[in-house]
């Protein structure tokens, strides 16, 4: 039969019976990214609310670098962290490696140049008449900044989806710094990765689609959501 | 106007925040209750060849011994050989589970590694084309080498090579090097293409290409029977194809490896070694391939059923004529005692393995 056509017919079983390894692998996926893009946000906000409302030296230079890190081989920052955390490395003590900790510190570096430079351009095409505004009714910084970021809310949320969806499809940081661990780190992409390499093509296709449907499910989500708001 | 605005940006930033708040408390929840729920487990790391993950072996390997050691929770890291190696090397596998002698006894004198035990064999087998255009089918190793390199020279066959740095490579550079012929040398030459992959993936490149390559036994069956692949077997057995999987613990004595868990190593090396753990290598695959994928060791070493065999994997596989030389053992002798259950009939052919072993050991602890 078609690998493909195979593939979907697995896929679809696979969920619909509710294979538990299969469950879990895309639990741990989801779990890992979401977390891992969240600690990216906790400190990409910040920085890109600095680098589009407010003026210092070098600022261009730090937007340039941040949109150019976008570019970043997963395998090469895998091998730096894998370096970092290994227990050899510099922070070898914590005993990170191989666990879904790492792959979650991975990809939360992996996807912070996605969001800072993306939310940046979100929060710089807020038309700065409004901030003008905002200040001349006598609002402080931080209230600005709150205007400022209410407009470009859909746009910082986009960023994050990105960043997210980088996460979730990455395949380096989470092969080098998680292992691929049955029932630890095993995520879908080294799932798909360790089942091609195994010549289990149908099975490879049929994560792939399951990945696949996750990341559009959550694409068709936000875009309604956002069409329900305005 | 600006309060409004205000306000309501506010509470939609409040909303984000909390709903940030809740996910990783959640994330954070879910990942704590997931530890807790497995404690005190004693965590082994196996840094191992993707020849013996791939095939499925080793997670069968793992339910099995985690049933039998409830506390022990055993994580293999599926490399090749080299950089299973290289893992090990930086501590960050307790053990490691390879096949190629010659990077092991780097592993061990470079005091890595100590009480290498040797698990398991098969043979490597060269395959290619139905259709032979080299004409190698039948012939011996070296003869089929020479065959595929004047087949290539002619620009009638190719050939595909790991070209990383796993067993199966280590394996196909001896194999030129028998015939007097060095890879740095074949790369140059436009028959020969290296993958750089796994062996699947290598296979696969072989298959698109109609070209020859060197496999291990286990990872060809896998993806013919998946009809990934319809290259045939036709170079076979023969003592230059052996492939023989030692298991080696991190040495604990090594300063960069003091928080590798060498019990933990030893625990699952001894079990290995076990009749219950060579047993579970002679029933892997039999029901799907009609022959285990790797052969046990241990029982042929009990057995004696074949002495010829176990002669070519001393030459090819031991140091200084042990499996573990003297100095590379570290608190565990009795893994390389006589083995204990065996039938009387083979008891004095086991003395004569044990001669001939004798004047090594007393060599290698001398020098």
């Amino acid at each position: 039969m078609d690998p493909i056509i195979e593939g979907i017919i697995r896929a679809i079983d696979l969920i619909l019976t509710g294979d538990p390894e299969v469950l879990s692998i895309a639990a741990l996926s989801l779990y890992v990214s979401v977390a891992g893009t969240l600690l990216a946000c906790a400190w990409s906000i910040p920085v890109a609310v600095a680098l589009a409302l407010r003026s210092f030296h070098g600022r261009r230079i730090v937007k340039g670098l941040f949109n150019a890190l976008i570019g970043v081989p997963t395998v090469a920052l895998g091998l730096y962290l894998y370096l970092l955390l290994s227990r050899a490395g510099p922070l070898g003590y914590f005993q990170l490696l191989y666990t879904p900790y790492a792959i979650i510190i991975g990809q939360s570096v992996l996807v912070t140049p996605i969001v800072v430079s993306f939310a940046t351009g979100a929060l710089e095409s807020v038309d700065s008449d409004l901030r003008t505004l905002a200040r001349t009714l006598g609002a402080s910084d931080i209230q600005t900044y709150q205007v400022v970021i209410r407009e470009a809310f859909w746009g910082v949320v986009l960023a994050i989806v990105a960043a997210f969806n980088r996460a979730f499809a990455e395949l380096g940081v989470a092969m080098m710094l998680g292992g691929n661990i049955r029932n630890l780190t095993r995520v879908l992409t080294t799932a798909i990765s360790l089942e091609t390499a195994r010549g289990e093509i149908a099975l490879s296709i049929a994560l792939s689609f399951i990945l696949l449907s996750i990341v559009m499910s959550l694409s068709v989500a936000i875009n309604l959501a956002r069409k329900s708001t305005r | 106007m600006t309060l409004i605005l205000s306000r309501s940006a506010l509470s939609k930033v409040q909303a984000s925040i909390v709903i940030v708040v809740i996910l990783v408390g959640a994330a954070l929840a879910m990942y704590g209750y997931s530890v807790s729920n497995k404690p005190a487990k004693a965590r082994l790391i196996v840094s191992t060849t993707t020849s013996l993950y791939e095939t499925g072996f080793l997670d069968e390997l793992k339910s099995k011994f985690e049933l039998k050691y409830p506390n022990m929770n055993v994580s293999f890291i599926s490399q090749g050989t080299g950089l299973a190696i290289q893992t090990a090397m930086r501590s960050d596998a307790d053990m490691i589970l390879v096949h190629d002698p010659a990077s092991e006894s780097q592993f061990l004198t470079g005091g890595y590694g100590v009480n290498r035990k040797i698990l398991a064999y098969n043979f490597f087998v060269v395959v290619g084309p139905s259709e032979d255009p080299a004409g190698i089918k039948g012939k011996s190793p070296s003869d089929a080498f020479k065959a595929i390199r004047s087949a290539g020279l002619d620009g009638t066959a190719i050939w595909v090579s790991r070209g990383d740095n796993s067993g199966t490579y280590s394996k196909e550079k001896s194999l030129w090097k028998g015939i007097g012929l060095d890879v740095k040398d074949l790369r140059k030459e436009v028959w020969y293409l290296e993958a750089g992959s796994t062996m699947t993936a290598t296979l696969k490149l072989a298959n698109e290409k109609r070209a020859y390559t060197l496999t291990d036994i286990g990872t060809y069956l896998l993806n013919f029977n998946n009809h990934n692949i319809d290259l045939v077997e036709l170079v076979e057995a023969g003592k230059s194809m052996l492939n023989v999987y030692s298991a080696i613990a991190d040495n604990p004595k090594n300063a960069n490896m003091t928080r590798a868990n060498f019990e933990g190593s030893m625990q699952f090396i001894r079990y290995l070694v076990s009749d219950e753990g060579q047993q579970l290598f002679a029933d892997f695959g039999t029901s799907k391939y009609g022959m285990p994928l790797f052969k046990p060791y241990v029982k042929l070493l009990q057995s004696q059923s074949d002495p010829t065999l176990i002669q070519w994997i001393s030459d090819l596989a031991f140091f200084e004529g042990s499996e573990c030389p003297q100095q590379f053992r570290y608190q565990a002798e009795d893994l390389y005692s006589i083995p204990p259950a065996v039938p009387v009939l083979v008891m004095s052919m086991l003395t004569e393995v044990e001669q001939r072993k004798a004047p090594a050991w007393i060599r290698s602890s001398k020098a």
